[in-house]
């Protein structure tokens, strides 16, 4: 398929003499490769151009520094961008000055929640708190019996008092019907902010069911959870896989439940992980973990730089960079 | 319905005008981008169409519209086989894999595709392959107490998941059913244990019968990484067809348009929401109706 990155902007900076100044051409060349790069990356289309903008912008007429060349001074720059965007405010969990402080996880089907509340649990528990894992997915068959076992694994309690949808309960329905909860998501969440208070655990993490984007009734449904619970963090779980649709999804989100934090997923595996950029972008809030396995440990604070240099494979660029 | 508007703005501003602008020419290219696609198929669509434009002189946003329809169309191409081979075959089951990344809606994917067979009057099983997710077989047999299939599980956590799918096919045959479909555990295409224990689970099943249908579930949220994993998982169990899930979300599941060039391996089924009924056959004009816009 394509040549990376580096192999692209290597050929580039061939054509390029030394100059004083960035010039117009230096860029747009330049600017290219590095849109597409992004694109293979799966960098959402709007941040893309949104970037490249903000590149081109800082990029025109920019003095060269000694050593370098235009188009290394440009990816210097581009790099300077995206770890700013990808860390431009990191930060840790905030813990609620009157306990117990309120986590809400929320994402699509399949991103990671559940397992993700394990590991944040034993992440917590590791380091001295007493969390909680609230089960208020009712929908997803055996979601509750789930985030049992990986409460179990993690070795963190779990507070479940519903059994969700089990047994075929809708098997009898001709219209097969499939986001439906068996049993109430908000008073599940709510009670277990209370059985928390009542038996002492200082932080509680409430698993949530996986909602589309463009579900309306089960948006304002996760608005309610985190309205009713007071939740402190809103944590957006995200496939590290996930492509174009990164953008609409991040902004559903945000916009319809409120999100404080986002947590990339599946980072163990290939996916260039560009929707760590557009999520940013969009939310303008932090990436506050990765996820990087099935495991209870396979947690992690989010790194902007490695982010970066694993988006656009900046790791060979900047040594590139050095050699010249 | 976005990329709809998108392109039929696009396509109207063309009659207004000479010809087509660079501007307008990005914004075709980025309704196709944009339903992940990729880079090297959409500038290979736009290329053509450019050139195409430039040859027949045309200004009629309706005819310019049609033939990136076709062009994308011949991509997605109506007429390979999507058929999915579940009938008995001499003594055995028709058996069914079914592969995929974590998450992507894999035991979901059985459990509806056991309704449609059932609604075919078919005797089917389930097999519990996924002995290492928590809950797994759980979640399997919800399913099938949902859609009315028996599934063959095993009691232990952690058990071998190829002697699971060994034991499912096995009452298979001795039940005399029509179909067996295996579930297995989400697994990365990078990691080479979880590929090679794959492998084995197929291995070991032919042993009894030959498995007819490896389907590969794909998430039509998946970017350009989707290709990565078709590949890998081609490789190691063959597959015959891919799943794309979650078509009722935003995302166009453009990434199947490279499999199955560069593949071979047709989308045979999509999914639609998390319901018994949310499974339909891939439909090739749909799907490039959904990208590029319906003729109006
Ligand atoms: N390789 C890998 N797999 C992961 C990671 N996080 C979660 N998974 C797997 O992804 C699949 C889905 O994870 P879940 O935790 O069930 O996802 P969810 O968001 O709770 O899903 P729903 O509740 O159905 O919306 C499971 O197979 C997990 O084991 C990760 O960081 N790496
Ligand atoms: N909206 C929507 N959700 C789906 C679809 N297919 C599956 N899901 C949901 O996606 C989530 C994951 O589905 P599963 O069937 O558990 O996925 P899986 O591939 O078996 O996951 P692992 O076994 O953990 O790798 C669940 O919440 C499903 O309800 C679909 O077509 N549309
Ligand atoms: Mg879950
Ligand atoms: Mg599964």
């Amino acid at each position: 398929m394509f040549n990376s990155l580096s192999d692209r902007l290597a050929l580039t900076f061939k054509n390029l003499k030394r100059k004083g100044t960035v010039t117009e051409s230096d860029l747009n060349a330049t600017i290219r490769d590095i849109r597409m790069a992004l694109l293979d990356a799966d960098v959402a289309l709007p941040v893309v151009k949104e970037f490249t903008g903000a590149v081109r912008e800082r990029g025109l007429g920019a003095e060269v520094h000694q050593a370098l060349n235009p188009a290394q001074q440009i990816v210097k720059i581009v790099n300077e961008e995206l770890v700013s965007i990808l860390g431009g405010q990191t930060r840790r969990i905030t813990l609620a000055k009157t306990p117990p402080t309120v986590i809400m996880l929320a994402g699509l089907q399949g991103s990671g929640k559940t397992t993700f509340a394990g590991k944040l649990g034993r992440w917590l528990a590791d380091q001295g708190h007493t969390p909680l894992l609230v089960a208020a997915d009712l929908q997803r068959p055996n979601a509750v019996t789930q985030l049992e076992v990986v409460g179990q694994r993690a070795g963190v309690a779990v507070f479940a008092p519903e059994r969700g949808n089990v047994f075929g309960h809708d098997a009898a329905l001709e219209s097969g019907e499939g986001t439906r909860s068996f049993g109430d998501p908000v008073d599940v969440a709510v009670d277990g902010v209370e059985d928390a208070r009542r038996k002492g655990h200082d932080v509680v993490i409430i698993d949530t069911a996986g909602r589309l984007a463009v579900d309306v009734n089960l948006m304002r449904q996760a608005h309610d959870i985190r309205l009713e619970t007071n939740a402190h963090e809103v944590l957006f779980v995200i496939d590290a896989m996930i492509g174009q649709a990164a953008v609409e999804t991040a902004k559903a989100f945000a916009d319809g439940v409120g999100i404080t934090g986002s947590v990339l997923t599946k980072l163990d595996g290939d996916a260039r992980g560009g929707a760590a950029l557009s999520v940013a972008t969009v939310t303008g809030q932090p990436i506050m973990f990765a996820s990087t396995g099935e495991g209870v440990k396979d947690i992690e604070l989010f790194h902007p730089d490695r982010m970066a240099s694993r988006i656009l494979d900046m790791g060979d660029v900047l040594t590139l960079i050095e050699q010249a | 319905a976005r990329s709809n508007t998108a392109m039929g703005h696009v396509l109207l501003a063309l009659l207004s005008r000479e010809g087509l602008s660079e501007s307008d020419w990005e914004d075709v290219e980025d309704t196709l981008l944009a339903s992940d696609l990729g880079v090297e198929a959409t500038t290979e669509l736009v290329n053509a169409l450019r050139t195409q434009v430039k040859i027949e002189g045309t200004t009629d946003p309706e005819v310019v519209r049609s033939w990136l329809r076709t062009d994308l169309l011949r991509l997605v191409d109506p007429t390979m086989d999507r058929r999915i081979a579940a009938s008995r075959t001499e003594n055995h089951p028709a058996v069914i894999l079914v592969v995929g990344v974590n998450g992507t809606g894999k035991t979901t994917s059985v459990g509806k595709l056991g309704r449609v067979l059932v609604a075919e009057d078919k005797d089917i099983l389930f097999g519990a392959a996924d002995t290492f997710r928590a809950a797994a077989a759980d979640q399997l047999s919800t399913w099938g107490e949902r859609v009315g299939v028996p599934t063959v599980r095993s009691q232990l956590e952690g058990a071998d998941p190829a002697s699971v799918a060994y034991e499912a096919v096995k009452a298979g045959i001795d039940l005399e059913s029509d179909v067996v479909i295996i579930d297995t555990a989400g697994r990365l295409h990078t990691k080479r244990g979880l590929m090679d224990e794959l492998g084995k689970i197929k291995r070991v099943v032919e042993k009894l019968a030959p498995v007819g249908e490896v389907l590969l579930v794909l998430d039509a949220t998946t970017g350009q990484n989707g290709m990565r994993q078709a590949e890998e998982f081609a490789k190691e169990v063959a597959i015959t067809g891919i799943v794309l899930t979650k078509l009722d979300g935003t995302a166009k599941g453009g990434i199947v348009v490279n499999v199955q060039r560069k593949l071979g391996v047709p989308v045979k089924l999509i999914g639609l929401g998390e319901g018994p009924d949310d499974l339909a056959p891939f439909d090739p004009e749909a799907f490039v109706d959904a990208i590029v816009g319906r003729a109006s």
